[in-house]
């Protein structure tokens, strides 16, 4: 099995918080990981994306190959769209409903909105005001992950949770416990009702 | 034991268990992260391993061939483009040779995802006629050090490690090998004073190696022969390349993988003989491509990215590879119509934005002035909604070049230049423009750290007034200001008084980087806090 995933954002959101946590879960199911990120200049305000490959056998490419990607987790809702032929056709979009506009061209939003709608597999939430409804300000990154949780797999949302226990485990209990509450909330705004 | 870690961190944590006792490097996108993790490692403070951050790549070099004369093991680290800056000393250490083990490591950039361009630091050391390592994986990366520094000692010569940014940025799990003892101090008994009449000595024994070299290519562990191909389509895969071919291809293919140079000539040959045409698929520019159609002479179809089959440019990906290979795309999604492009940009808050904010009043005033950037984050003052710039070449560039627009009678020349980088390449410039008092106008704008590559010590905080009056420069034209959004009105003033002055003016506007001040905030409530 192995489960190709584009983790995209902004620059300053947090994507690799959530590939850190990913990365420590896969590590400890004794899954192959590959895990390209960008660092440098594109960091300052700019799209930013990471390529996150797991498996179970080897892994031999770095980068996705165009229509391989299982699964995009974006922070941004234009910023999910930016990678579109990297997903797979039957591949599923995990992303924030909430804009983030540091340009002057950022495009119409209901355009926005009905482009995405229109895809097969798109699960849009305002993460931000969750996380804010979960009392953690700054756990918008961790209710993206709780919300891609399902569709990841190959690791169970008990081994995701137990990878966030561990990443913030040196920040202490308060804070463990506020990350996997913004998670849960994810977790539980994509579960069917 | 497994770790999980970056291409760079798996060369890092390489060199230190390869008995590494000294790492010089100025940082650059993709290189910084190997000198940042030996300078966070225990072993460091143990074994009192160098790390500090040099002035330049040129420094680096030259302090590194330093230790390795006294018998140590030293690393030499930049991005692609400080192989041009340190390329005196690198050359020349070929001719000298080498005492402890040296290797450089040259981070290329293919795609220009932070540089100015896509050269390929492969040519340097063919150049220098040294010996290249070039790891496909973070495995390798790890592995490769201790047989580079193995190498470098035995045949006294430095070697040059080269990888790319994907590599260099990747993460995978790597199997921690075990840790060796740093070398006893023990200087050179040779004669390393490059007199022509030595030199043309030395640069014969270098010449005379270069048969090792090759023999050593031919039966390294890290260049080997695959075959299984039904197809006769033989595929020599350099570094990274490696994996963009297995990844299409599997176990279906006639592979020379590559990671150690010269190139085995006679691997190729071979290659060559059981197949009918080759495929080369090296990341960067056609180093191997050019070497293999020399090899095989013009008869021989060799496709690469002169032919057209791999792109010309850019980095290499598992698509453009499959193409190469013939093997056609599967459906997938048209590209999104609602997206606009995101570039990088300066921080909100950050004092740079306060120079251009001034800059950009003098520019609207005065249509002929003309502003040389330079290499930093306020290489994005180019960009809307500033658009300040009009050149940016290379480290230092800036105060020259705008010095030579003068002398040719441009006014007004202003130079902008950060502060990191005017100590790298700047002040040799502005020496020049003061010796001549050329009428230039020069900003270093001063954030007190290297802030593009995520704020590393600055060689110069709290000296530039003194090395810029110890230069020579006039002090009524020397000022200092803080880039505060209240102060652009008074900045812009200041420009204009200085503009109008015919020689050389130095402005410094210096405020701390935002992310440096939020970083040593942080750290400075950690320590109260544990004080308490």
């Amino acid at each position: 099995m192995k489960k190709d995933i584009i983790l995209c954002g902004v620059g300053g959101q947090g994507i690799l918080s959530i590939a850190t946590i990913i990365g420590e879960a896969a590590t400890k199911a004794g899954l192959h990981l590959k895990q390209a990120e960008v660092h440098g200049m594109s960091q300052r305000g700019g799209d930013v994306q990471s390529n996150l490959r797991l498996s179970t056998d080897q892994i031999w490419s770095d980068l996705i190959p165009q229509a391989g990607a299982d699964l995009i987790i974006s922070m941004e809702p234009m910023e999910s769209l930016r990678y579109l032929a990297y997903l797979s056709p039957k591949g599923t979009i995990v992303t924030s409903s909430k804009p983030f506009v540091n340009i002057p061209n950022y495009p119409d939003e209901a355009a926005l909105n009905s482009e995405l709608d229109a895809l097969p597999s798109v699960k849009k939430l305002d993460i931000e005001t969750v996380a804010h409804e979960c009392g953690n300000v700054r756990g918008a990154n961790m209710v993206l992950l709780g919300m891609a949780a399902p569709y990841l797999e190959i690791l169970s949302v008990d081994q995701l949770r137990s990878a966030i226990a561990t990443v913030f485990a040196r920040k202490g209990e308060d804070i463990v416990n506020a990350n996997l509450k913004a998670f849960d909330a994810g977790v539980a705004a994509v579960q069917p009702q | 034991m497994k770790k999980l870690l970056l291409g760079d961190e798996a060369i890092a944590l390489g060199a230190i268990h390869a008995g590494l006792s000294g790492v010089y490097a100025y940082p650059g996108t993709p290189s910084t992260e190997i000198t940042e993790f030996i300078q966070g490692h225990p072993l460091t403070k143990e074994r009192g391993i160098h790390s500090r951050w040099c002035t330049n790549e040129k420094t680096a070099m030259e302090a590194a061939l330093g230790m390795s004369y006294a018998g140590k093991r030293a690393l030499v680290c930049m991005k692609h483009v400080g192989m041009n800056v340190c390329a005196d000393a690198f050359v020349n250490s070929a001719v000298t040779g080498v005492h402890g083990g040296l290797v450089v490591l040259a981070a290329d950039d293919p795609s220009m995802h932070s540089s100015q361009n896509e050269q390929d630091s492969r040519f340097y050391g063919k150049f220098a006629l040294i010996p290249i390592f070039e790891p496909s994986n973070q495995q390798e990366c790890y592995d490769v050090m201790a047989k580079a520094f193995e190498f470098s000692e035995a045949i006294k010569e430095p070697v040059l490690l080269r990888v790319v940014t994907r590599l260099a940025h990747s993460r995978a799990a790597v199997e921690i090998g075990e840790v060796r003892d740093t070398n006893p101090m023990n200087p050179s008994t040779d004669q390393w004073v490059l007199l022509p009449g030595i030199a043309r000595k030395k640069y014969e024994v270098l010449l005379g190696k270069q048969a090792q070299m090759l023999e050593a290519a031919e039966k390294s562990a890290f260049n080997r022969v695959e075959k299984g191909g039904k197809q006769r389509l033989g595929i020599i895969a350099c570094g990274i390349a490696y994996n963009y071919v297995k990844e299409a291809v599997g176990n279906d293919a006639n592979i020379l993988k590559v990671s150690q140079y010269p190139l085995p000539e006679a691997q190729v040959k071979a290659l060559a003989a059981e197949n009918d045409a080759l495929l080369v698929v090296e990341d960067g520019q056609p180093v191997v491509e050019q070497d293999v159609k020399a090899l095989l002479g013009a008869g021989y179809p060799v496709k690469g990215r002169l032919t057209g089959d791999l792109p010309r440019t850019g980095e290499l990906t598992p698509d453009c590879v499959c193409r190469a290979l013939g093997m056609p795309a599967g459906p997938a999604f048209e590209p999104a119509q609602n997206l606009a492009g995101r570039p990088p940009q300066l921080c909100k808050g950050c004092g740079h934005r306060d120079v251009y904010g001034a800059l950009r009043e003098i520019i609207d005033e005065m249509p002929d002035a003309r502003v040389f950037g330079d290499i930093g984050c306020y290489t994005l003052g180019a960009l809307p909604p500033f658009k300040a710039l009009s050149s940016t070449v290379d480290m230092g560039a800036s105060i020259t070049m705008a010095k030579g627009a003068a002398d040719a009678g441009l006014r007004p020349a202003i130079a902008v230049i950060g502060d990191s980088t005017f100590t790298h390449s700047g002040m040799t410039g502005l020496l020049d423009a003061i010796n001549e008092n050329s009428p230039i106008t020069v900003i270093i704008s001063d954030n007190l750290t290297t802030g593009m590559t995520g704020g590393q010590d600055s060689a110069g905080t709290n000296k530039f007034e003194a090395i810029c009056l110890g230069l020579g420069m006039d002090p009524a034209h020397l000022h200092v200001v803080t880039p505060l959004p209240k102060n652009i009105p008074a900045i812009a003033q200041l420009l204009r008084d200085e503009i109008a002055y015919e020689g050389v003016s130095v402005i410094i506007p210096r405020r701390e980087c935002i992310q440096t001040a939020a970083r040593h905030a942080r750290e400075a409530a950690k320590a109260k806090a544990s004080q308490n």
